[in-house]
């Protein structure tokens, strides 16, 4: 289904599957939606996670050690799905994809109404084979935009993308700041030229203020460490701690 | 994408310069102290009872490893580049000191990323890093080794690539860097083929290295790549057995996979996830091999074997006893090979085994291992 952003900006809520576990990830983000997320990106943990800070790292490990998996993701995702139509987002590092074969994966994907995937550690130029089976399977490919992408790459990620573009809004790892850089507005003033897909903001993002300050400039506003490390402090109430922190996030949007 | 893309740029204007060969060569000669010997092994060619043996001494480099060449080259590069600031990781440490050495020699700031385990098991590189002038960084994420502090290093890569250079110490990653690293150590064959011809009149039946990462090895290998009549033998960590986690042989069990860039034989597990791997060598103990290994294995131009933590030991101690010459750890696991192939081979054909560092930094694990005192 269409990816759709209906407020601006639109709330792209982050979280990593497995962490505490599946049951409370699939609470958690029923709960973000309610609570207004327009779109979910469900993180598949990888060992080695090298675009994450800390928190991301963290929350990582501790969902592979409850033995979480990619083929399990997209069975959240399954679940999610039946009484959801919020847009679904399957977020991953490559190696985890590519050893369950490709293939396997958009099929499964697309089977259990994904609307969309994210590798992080894919760039647009090792692609071919990935594109190709998502366009198969229908499923929208999301690439990340970086301050440092010259405008050759902005237009290659254009050209490749479907749904919406991630832009990075600094040089650096995933991790909440304290001001959102001017790299941000530039990047995506320069993405505009190349695309009339929708752009999502992300890094960095946990203020309403932040997340306002997008919507003057972007479509959308990732959110993903700020809500992972809520849901690290939060113990035994995950998904109301979410839920209340997207309310006031998405407030005056 | 930008910083990786730049790299190749400067790196092939580098190549085609004159100039930037002739720094390169000159620091090389009389900075860190090529070219090595190649040395004939009477003692232990002759308990062994049949191939002749060299040893490649790129223990004798400064620093006391092959890895200097490669933080020679990249180092000059990030000066074109404008770059203030290198950052590296280490395993063993030998590249973590041999950068922390260049940029002391340049005037870089540096910053070097450790596994907290490493950091224990190779204590002396660590303060030789800090009195160096590098800050060393330690890295308590994951398994606490090499993979953990490539992490870490890339992070800071991604996050300060404007002023940074990130100086990847062998031949993994992303594309420059695989071609890059090996090109820089390239003279260890070139060396080699001069010296053993002078020596011998004729080529080794056997190159034998120890294989991390791969630099050191592919270092040696690349110069006789075309003469199929040299058997190229690449040694990997046996560590304690075969199961997933109790060594780092990638060709035992590994499968083609991504990790930090590099798509390779990766050591993981069913799902995709990158294992944890072991070896008594710091400096061996990586989940993900060099490409280009990748491809002479796949290809059989080379062999590749392994060698487990009691035979590197064990090595270690023979040649120290047969030649007065303490190897690293890693380094020894390629010596364990020669003992075990030089008595298979006649008496007339030659072997030649790369003693990729030496083995000071290694005095606490072999005194740990060894009951000598």
């Amino acid at each position: 289904m269409p990816l759709s952003f209906q407020n601006r900006p639109s709330l792209v809520a982050y979280v990593t599957c497995g962490d505490p576990d599946l049951a409370t990830t699939r609470e958690i983000v029923f709960a973000a939606i309610d609570a207004g997320a327009g779109i979910v990106e469900l993180g598949a943990p990888f060992s080695d996670p090298v675009a994450d800070g800390p928190v991301i790292q963290r929350a990582s490990q501790r969902a592979l050690r409850k033995g979480t998996t990619i083929d399990q993701v997209i069975q959240l995702a399954r679940e999610i799905r039946q009484r959801s139509s919020a847009g679904l987002i399957v977020f991953s590092y490559w190696n985890p994809i590519l050893h369950m074969g490709l293939a396997r994966f958009a099929a499964a994907a697309q089977d259990a109404g994904v609307d969309g995937v994210l590798v992080t550690d894919l760039p647009v130029e090792e692609a071919g084979d990935y594109l190709r089976e998502m366009r198969r399977r229908e499923l929208a490919t999301v690439f990340l935009a970086a301050p440092t992408s010259t405008d050759e790459r902005l237009k290659a990620i254009a050209k490749a993308s479907r749904g919406f573009i991630y832009a990075v809004s600094r040089t650096g790892v995933t991790g909440v700041r304290q001001q959102l850089p001017d790299d941000a507005q530039k990047l995506v003033r320069r993405l505009r030229k190349y695309s009339k897909l929708p752009i999502a903001v992300g890094f960095g993002i946990s203020t309403p203020e932040q997340f306002m300050a997008v919507g003057g400039f972007a479509e959308a506003a990732v959110v993903g460490s700020a809500i992972v490390e809520i849901i690290e402090r939060n113990r035994g109430k995950e998904p109301q701690s979410v839920a209340e922190f997207v309310r006031r996030l998405v407030a005056g949007s | 994408m930008a910083a990786l893309d730049e790299l190749e740029r400067e790196y092939d204007k580098a190549k085609r310069d004159r100039s930037f060969q002739r720094r390169l060569d000159e620091l090389l000669r009389a900075y860190a102290g090529r070219p090595t010997p190649l040395f004939f092994a009477r003692r232990l060619t002759k308990k062994l009872g049949g191939a002749k043996i060299y040893l490649k001494r790129e223990d004798l480099l400064h620093t006391g490893a092959h890895k200097i060449n490669n933080c020679l080259g990249q180092a000059l590069l990030a000066e074109r580049m404008g770059k203030r600031r290198i950052i590296a990781e280490t395993g063993a440490g030998q590249h973590g000191v041999a950068t922390a050495t260049v940029c002391s020699l340049l005037g870089f700031e540096c910053v070097v990323y450790m596994g907290t385990e490493d950091m224990r098991r190779q204590e002396l590189n660590v303060f030789r890093m800090r009195l160096l002038g590098a800050e060393v960084r330690g890295v308590e994420s994951g398994s606490r080794t090499l993979k953990d502090a490539i992490n870490e290093a890339m992070r800071d890569w991604v996050t300060n690539v404007r002023t940074t250079h990130y100086l990847l110490g062998s031949v993994l990653g992303a594309h420059p860097y695989p071609t890059m690293v090996r090109d820089f150590h390239k003279v260890i064959g070139r060396e080699t083929r001069g010296q053993i011809l002078k020596a011998e009149g004729k080529l080794p039946a056997a190159i034998i290295a120890c294989v991390g990462g791969g630099s050191n090895s592919i270092g040696i290998f690349h110069e006789f790549l075309k003469e199929k009549q040299v058997k190229l033998i690449g040694v990997e960590a046996g560590g304690r057995g075969h199961a997933l986690g109790e060594h780092a042989a990638r060709f035992d069990g590994g499968s083609p996979g991504v990790l930090q860039g590099t798509y390779s034989y990766l050591l993981q597990d069913d799902a995709g996830q990158v294992a944890n791997t072991h070896s008594v060598s710091a400096g061996l103990d990586y989940p993900s091999i060099g490409p280009e290994h990748a491809m002479l294995k796949d290809t059989g131009r080379a062999e590749y074997v392994s060698a487990s933590d009691s035979e590197a030991l064990e090595a270690c101690t023979t040649l120290a006893r047969m030649e007065g010459i303490i190897p690293a750890l890693e380094s020894a696991h390629a010596v364990a090979e020669v003992i075990k192939r030089a008595p298979k081979m006649k008496k007339s054909d030659i072997a030649i085994v790369n003693i990729s560092g030496r083995g000071d930094k290694d005095v606490g694990i072999l005194r740990e291992n060894l009951k000598l005192d």
